[in-house]
Parts: C-alpha cells; sequence; structure tokens
C-alpha cells in the first residue's frame, strides 16, 4: 500500500509549464466506493478560457468529480487528461483547489499564505512582495497578523482563497466556497474570482447557487447520479436546459 | 515512629531552610527525569509522526504494541536495563550501572511508547484534518511533518507532560539501575521509600510535598499555555 506521504513530493515530480493544462478530456471516468458506483462513466472536455460551473443536485457527485479533477482520489475506471500533461499529479501542481470549509493552519493569516510561498523557492524579499500584494487583493491586509481560526467564516474562506492565489495556479478549482457564506463575503469572493479569471486564471467552480452560476458561469456542466446530463454555454443551460432535471433545478423547483 | 504534626513541622523546616541533602535530591531528580523526557521526547515524537501519518502494513500491529507499552510495569524496565547493564549484558562495557545515566535510560524506556503513542494520536488527528490541503498544496513530506509537529505543539506539550509525570513519580526501575546510592543515585521516589522505611517521615515528607509541587506547578504552567494557545485558536 503507498504511502500517504510517498504522494506528497511534488519536488520529485517534474512539470513542464510549456505544456498545456488544456483541452481537459476526461473519458469515461467512473469512481466506485464499496459496489457503489458514484461516478458513473463522465465524458467531458473543457476548454481553458471559460468560467465552468459544475451544478447538480445533492450526491450527484458534483465534489467528488471536483476531487478526481485535482488527482485528490484516484478514478475506479476511466482516464482525466489535462491538456498534454501525462499524469494528474503532475497537472495538480499547477492548480489548486478551495475546499467548501477552509482547512487553515493554526498560525495567523500572514503565516498561513507564508507557508504556501514556502512552497515555491522565492526569495525572502519576494515572499514578502507576493504577500503583501494578495493580503491587499484578498483585501486581508488589516487582518495579516490575527489568528486565521478565530476570523469568520467569510474571512477565513478568503484567506483560503488567497492562499490558493499565492501559488498563481492557471487553473483554481472550487468546492462550493460561499456556501452558508453572508451576501457580503460573496461578493468578496465572487470579486476575487473574477479578478484572478480576468488574469488568465482557468476557473471550475461548484455551486448550488442559481444565482451566483448566473453571475459567474461561461458553461455549466450539470450533473445527476453521477453522469453529465448537460453540459452547455451558460445561456443555453438557464433559458433552455437539455435536461429534464436541470430545468426543474434552473426554474428553481428544486430548492437545495 | 515520629507523629505525623511533628512530621509535617520538620518537613517545612526542611523546604525552608533548603537543606542541603534535599536540595540535591530534588536536583538529581530533575535532571534524570527532564533528560529521559527530552531523550523519549526526540524518538517519541519521531515514532509517534512516523506511524501517524506514514500508511504501511503492519502499522494497525504497531499501533497496539505501542499502547500495550504504555503500561509497561517500571520494575520489568528496571530489571531488563540492569540485564543490558550489567557486566555480563551486552552493554556492561560502559559501566552505567548505578550512574545517573544508567536511571535516565530506564526512565527513557518507560517514557518512550507514552510519548510515542499518544503523539502519534495528536499528529494522526491533525494529518486527516490537513491532509488533502496538503495533497493539494503539494506540500513535500518534511514540510508537512514539521507542520504538524509545529500546530500541535500545544497538545504535544501535554503528551511530554504525561511522560514527565510517569518519570518523575516512578520508582521501580531507578531503584533498580541506580541502587540509591546516598550522593549519587538516590532521587526523591527512591529516597521516599528508603526514608519511610527506616520511619524518618520528616525527609519523606518533605520530598513529598515538593514531588507534588513541581507536578502541580508543571502541570499550571502547560494549561495556561493551552488556555492562552486555545483562545488565539492556535490550539
Amino acid at each position: 500500500m503507498p504511502s500517504d506521504v510517498e504522494t506528497l513530493q511534488p519536488e520529485r515530480i517534474s512539470t513542464d509549464p510549456a505544456q498545456s493544462l488544456f483541452p481537459l478530456k476526461v473519458r469515461q471516468l467512473v469512481y466506485n466506493v464499496g459496489k457503489q458506483r458514484l461516478i458513473d462513466g463522465i465524458d467531458l472536455t473543457i476548454e481553458k478560457d471559460r468560467r465552468t460551473i459544475i451544478m447538480g443536485p445533492n450526491g450527484a457527485g458534483k465534489s467528488l468529480l471536483l476531487r478526481l479533477l485535482h488527482g485528490l482520489l484516484t478514478p475506479t475506471e476511466g482516464e482525466i487528461c489535462w491538456g498534454e500533461t501525462p499524469r494528474v499529479d503532475q497537472a495538480r501542481q499547477r492548480q489548486a483547489l478551495v475546499f467548501q470549509r477552509p482547512v487553515l493552519l493554526r498560525r495567523s493569516v500572514g503565516a498561513n499564505l507564508c507557508f504556501a510561498l514556502k512552497l515555491r523557492r522565492y526569495t525572502r524579499a519576494e515572499r514578502e512582495e507576493r504577500l503583501r500584494h494578495i493580503l491587499e487583493l484578498a483585501s486581508l491586509s488589516h487582518l495579516a497578523d490575527r489568528p486565521a481560526r478565530v476570523l469568520s467564516q467569510g474571512e477565513q474562506q478568503r484567506v483560503a482563497v488567497a492562499r490558493a492565489l499565492v501559488l498563481e495556479p492557471e487553473v483554481l478549482l472550487l468546492d462550493e466556497p460561499t456556501v452558508s457564506l453572508d451576501p457580503v463575503s460573496v461578493e468578496a469572493i465572487e470579486e476575487l474570482i473574477l479578478a484572478v479569471h480576468r488574469r488568465g486564471t482557468k476557473i471550475i467552480l461548484v455551486t448550488h447557487d442559481m444565482a451566483q452560476a448566473r453571475r459567474l458561469a461561461d458553461e455549466v456542466v450539470f450533473l445527476e447520479q453521477g453522469r453529465v446530463v448537460e453540459h452547455s454555454l451558460s445561456r443555453q443551460f438557464f433559458q433552455q436546459p437539455s435536461a429534464a432535471t436541470a430545468h426543474i433545478y434552473g426554474s428553481s423547483r428544486v430548492v437545495l | 515512629m515520629q507523629d505525623f504534626g511533628q512530621a509535617f513541622s520538620l518537613a517545612f523546616q526542611l523546604i525552608v531552610s533548603a537543606d542541603p541533602m534535599l536540595s540535591e535530591i530534588i536536583f538529581l531528580s530533575l535532571r534524570v527525569s527532564l533528560s529521559a523526557v527530552i531523550i523519549a521526547s526526540v524518538i517519541g515524537l519521531g515514532i509517534g509522526a512516523t506511524v501517524g501519518i506514514v500508511r504501511f502494513p503492519g502499522r494497525s500491529a504497531i499501533i497496539v504494541f505501542l499502547n500495550a507499552l504504555m503500561g509497561l510495569p517500571p520494575v520489568v524496565v528496571g530489571l531488563l536495563v540492569y540485564m543490558s547493564l550489567s557486566h555480563a549484558g551486552p552493554f556492561g562495557w560502559l559501566h552505567l550501572l548505578y550512574t545517573p545515566t544508567a536511571m535516565i535510560v530506564a526512565q527513557t524506556v518507560l517514557v518512550t511508547p507514552i510519548i510515542a503513542s499518544l503523539s502519534r494520536q495528536v499528529i494522526e488527528d491533525l494529518y486527516i484534518e490537513y491532509r488533502e490541503q496538503f495533497l493539494s498544496l503539494g506540500v513535500p513530506p518534511k514540510m508537512a511533518v514539521a507542520a504538524l509537529l509545529w500546530d500541535a505543539r500545544y497538545s504535544l506539550l501535554t503528551v511530554a507532560l504525561a511522560g514527565f509525570g510517569r518519570a518523575i513519580a516512578e520508582v521501580g526501575a531507578v531503584i533498580i539501575v541506580g541502587g540509591n546510592i546516598k550522593h549519587v543515585t538516590r532521587v526523591m521516589t527512591t529516597a521516599i521509600a528508603l526514608e519511610t522505611s527506616k520511619g524518618d517521615l520528616a525527609l519523606a515528607l518533605a520530598l513529598g510535598l515538593i514531588l507534588i509541587l513541581i507536578a502541580l506547578s508543571v502541570n499550571a504552567t502547560v494549561s495556561l499555555l493551552r488556555l492562552n494557545a486555545s483562545n488565539s485558536a492556535y490550539a
């Protein structure tokens, strides 16, 4: 059985930034837990420029798909190809994932961001410059010395997004990052997402929030029972969804 | 036999006057037990972190084994260390028997499983929380272990305290390998046992009171540190 720490060895994984991560191609992806098939033969192609929103009812496999794409889980069958990058763990070095519940170290906000910065071989001066920049971008400068885990949930999630961004990922994956946050916090996180997308970062976001999907989506992938039932541009999805569940979901008759 | 009142009175006099014999015994006890805890912490935290993070065949058996070792009888440890350090034993050439070093070795053997086992639980719990985030960020193993140890430092301090409590209060192992030799290997617990058997309750009581005072002070310090850390969400 492989050790967990054996998989945590980025320095041993050679990544070539010249290799494009797109298009992302998912072929016949299956993920089973015991005898239960949670992801059931997903085929998907995702291009770089659009903001991709993954939607679907509870238990549809949205978060699971995100973890599979990021290489945190190994598929039972099928393959995930991030462009020309041969392995998912190689692609993961150029991505960042923001979890639904932020996992912050028992340190200050600044120390949490510095922890991520130390993963890259920046000089001390570079680290300080990047830290200052990202704190400003995420409007966290005034909280830099506060313990991260005493902040409000919205502030904690902003720290988590900021930590993801200090690594300057080419792809930012977000798993329901604004669930149970107040509107001000939601707006702050969405502004951050839009800002990094404008700078060329690919966004793949899982959400239940229809209004948020309307605000952020360029395209929507709709999942149901581990299958993709609709993959279309946002305009088409919100006006004329082809799948019945997506239609019900889109017209908000299903409240989740 | 002296009555209890007289014994208490004499005990306080010994403490207040900083009796040289009493001081010597206290300092040797602290030296032996603190040394043992420091060495056991280095070894135990290494084992705890490894077993807590790395998945390998036989891991569950090692956890059960470590947990079982937490209840090692001190006299058995004393006997095994005695046999190892005696002239006929594998380490007899070191001539350590009846020295404070032998007592440190015995207490280290006693305390290491406690620190390894308790720290394994602390580190594993934290690793479960951090694991996916570390994997996502691509944290190298050495940095992951360092981060876990640092973030769990207040809990690990409590673990070390549990080890210190076991070491300072233990008598069976140190009396076998140390021999309770006056001015050489006499520590608080062995002195209490000896003086009680001789009927000199004053010295025994004085040592007992100081032993309790040390335990209380260490506990209070760690509790304050933890409270402070909890208030800042660092624990």
